[in-house]
């Protein structure tokens, strides 16, 4: 890594003598940092699965034992867990797909109309994201005791005790300004000569939108879409909140790790962080296949 | 946003969406998502201030005394944990861009063509949980644990009782870990877009390296390092999972407490007060911070 960073970079017109220091420091220095910083965020991943082949003596998964290919063998085996898997996965693929719809809609609003407010929403749809999550989590949980408390009690559909539902609740809301800055990244670069053209040539607006717009955006909205799954299923501190006696993946792992640490905590965690891995590799190298062919 | 005419001249067969909805598409479009915003953003946040301002229970229910005793109750007995969450949130923002800075600016400068590699890598922390990251610092910490161990057993470099995990430098340490990429991807994001030239064009006018630093690459970064700061600060302010898992009871920060609060001794008047003032306190945060930057386009 280091030899990569140290490729030569256009030298200023300046002789690099004149700062002997500066100029080892953004020779040598840098690099070697930079190394030192990647091996930093990496190490907890190497941990993670390095120690998903341990056999550890206890119920703690702290201290290297020997190897074993149990956890690997039986991924599920603690009760609860296979549950809480299901749940994230559900809660992650239904709360992406409503934030994906809404979210795009709003982006497209924004970016191809004009209309009165228009610059403050802007704004205000960075809010959720500015606000602390526990801020979030603890306004949501107090919206859903009210709904079960007078006044509200009996006027609205009751929300309380939380659980599966309430958590979907709070995860599409999180989700959707996330969706709306992908997207609209997305667009603000997109050619509308192309709509018109597909008009011009006795495309109606709803053609035009699905064979034209719709696929030249689609892959802001893929990008959205796996941004918004990411972040839902990694979501503890929102869910806590609202979760009552529902599990996802992290509020088990939370709730277990006081009294035991399970070699599978890691093993999921490694098959989540490879498959992840994975996806992206595969998605830069269809794009970057799409971008020499074009 | 010159399309809107052209629709209008060469409307095809039948009536066009516009044409039977007018005005009204971009309010269609925005309805769905925004009701959603308001029933589950702005109302809780309503009713967060009204709890906070209530007394009751849950069996009893709440009833709003207009009443800013839960507040008092807030800061007088959680002071320390405010204070807590200023000085390690503060102290891994400044760490992360410490950290950051030169990272950003090694893969801006001088990442040729690995550059997408380098990014990749340091988003690839994003993969794995946040939980199971802090979980992970916690083995690495721990007192026989792979970084320790070896330092007491084979070095003999430390003391066989030395311990890091349950100290305020753990906590750190992991607060640290886990915002970093948040604050390297807008400084990359900052110092890539800046014009090589500038540069170049400060060191033809005789600046040395560093003045060139100092005078166009730093003040040219500094959206970047905001923005970085923001997407730092705040979340680290309201953790509780770094506290909880390598910091001790005296460490523990606001979030630790609203958590508690709300969750534990469903105490809802304290609870909303505390997050309230969380909220409010990283507005006006936030706001002094945009103006001591001194730039206005920070934020747009």
């Amino acid at each position: 890594m280091a030899d990569a960073l140290s490729a030569p970079l256009p030298q200023p017109a300046v002789k690099p003598s004149r700062g002997s220091i500066m100029h080892r420091i953004n020779h040598w220095l840098l690099p070697a940092f930079t190394t030192l910083a990647i091996v930093y965020l990496m190490v907890p991943i190497a941990v993670m699965i390095v120690f998903s082949f341990n056999k550890p003596q206890g119920k703690f998964n702290y201290i290297w034992n020997q190897f074993s290919l149990d956890g690997w063998r039986h991924p599920f085996d603690w009760p609860g867990l296979g549950d809480a898997v299901v749940t994230s996965l559900s809660v992650a693929l239904l709360s992406t797909l409503f934030a994906t719809i809404l979210g795009t809609m709003i982006g497209l609003a924004l970016t191809r109309y004009r209309f009165r407010g228009r610059g403050a929403l802007n704004g205000i749809i960075f809010l959720p994201m500015a606000t602390p999550e526990i801020v979030l989590g603890a306004s949501l949980l107090t919206l859903f005791v009210a709904t079960a408390l007078p006044p509200l009690a009996g006027g609205v559909p009751t929300l309380y005790p939380t659980g599966f539902l309430t958590i979907l609740i709070a995860h599409v809301m999180f989700n959707i300004s996330y969706v709306v800055v992908t997207v609209k990244a997305r667009l603000a670069g997109f050619d509308r000569r192309l709509e018109e053209a597909a008009m011009d040539l006795g495309a109606n607006e709803l053609t035009t939108f699905w064979k034209v717009t719709f696929p030249l955006i689609f892959p802001g909205i893929m990008a959205a879409a796996l941004l918004a799954f990411s972040l839902s299923i990694d979501d503890f501190v929102i869910t806590n909140f609202v979760s009552g006696t529902t599990n996802t993946f992290p509020i088990w792992v939370y709730s277990i790790q006081r009294n035991a640490l399970p070699v599978q905590i890691n093993v999921i965690g490694s098959i989540i962080f490879l498959g992840a891995v994975g996806l992206v590799a595969l998605t830069s190298l269809r794009s970057g296949r799409a971008v020499r062919i074009r | 946003m010159t399309a809107a005419t052209p629709t209008a001249r060469s409307a095809p067969r039948g009536p066009t969406l516009r044409a039977r909805f007018g005005r009204a598409v971009p309010y269609l479009l925005l309805a769905p998502g925004l009701i959603w915003l308001v029933l589950f953003y702005v109302i809780p946040a309503v009713q967060m201030f009204t709890y906070s301002i209530s007394t009751g229970t849950l069996e009893t229910g709440f009833t709003m005394t207009f009443g800013l005793d839960a507040y008092a109750t807030a800061i007088d007995r959680f002071g320390k944990q405010f204070l807590n969450s200023i000085l390690y949130g503060g102290l891994a923002t400044f760490f992360t861009l410490a950290i950051g800075f030169p990272v950003a600016y090694t893969i801006a400068f001088r990442g040729g063509r690995y550059k997408n590699l380098i990014l990749f890598l340091v988003i690839a922390p994003f993969f794995t949980s946040f939980l199971i990251r802090t979980i992970s610092w916690k083995i690495l910490l721990g007192d026989e644990g792979p970084l320790l161990a070896p330092l007491k057993h084979v070095l003999h470099v430390l003391p066989g009782n030395f311990s890091i995990l349950n100290t305020a430098v753990a906590q750190v340490a992991g607060l640290t870990y886990n915002f970093l990429p948040f604050m390297i991807l807008p400084l990359y994001v900052a110092l890539e877009k800046i014009d090589v030239r500038l540069i170049e064009a400060a060191e033809d006018l005789y600046a040395d390296r560093r003045a060139a630093f100092r005078r166009v690459t730093l003040p040219l970064a500094l959206p970047g390092v905001f923005a970085g700061s923001l997407l730092t600060f705040i979340p680290a302010m309201g953790d509780y999972i770094n506290a909880d898992l390598l910091g001790n009871p005296s460490t523990r920060m606001i979030g630790n407490v609203i958590q508690n609060r709300l969750l534990l001794q469903n105490d809802y008047p304290v609870g909303s007060a505390l997050s309230f003032i969380l909220m409010a306190g990283i507005l006006v945060a936030v706001a002094v911070y945009a103006r001591a930057l001194g730039t206005e386009q920070l934020t747009g």
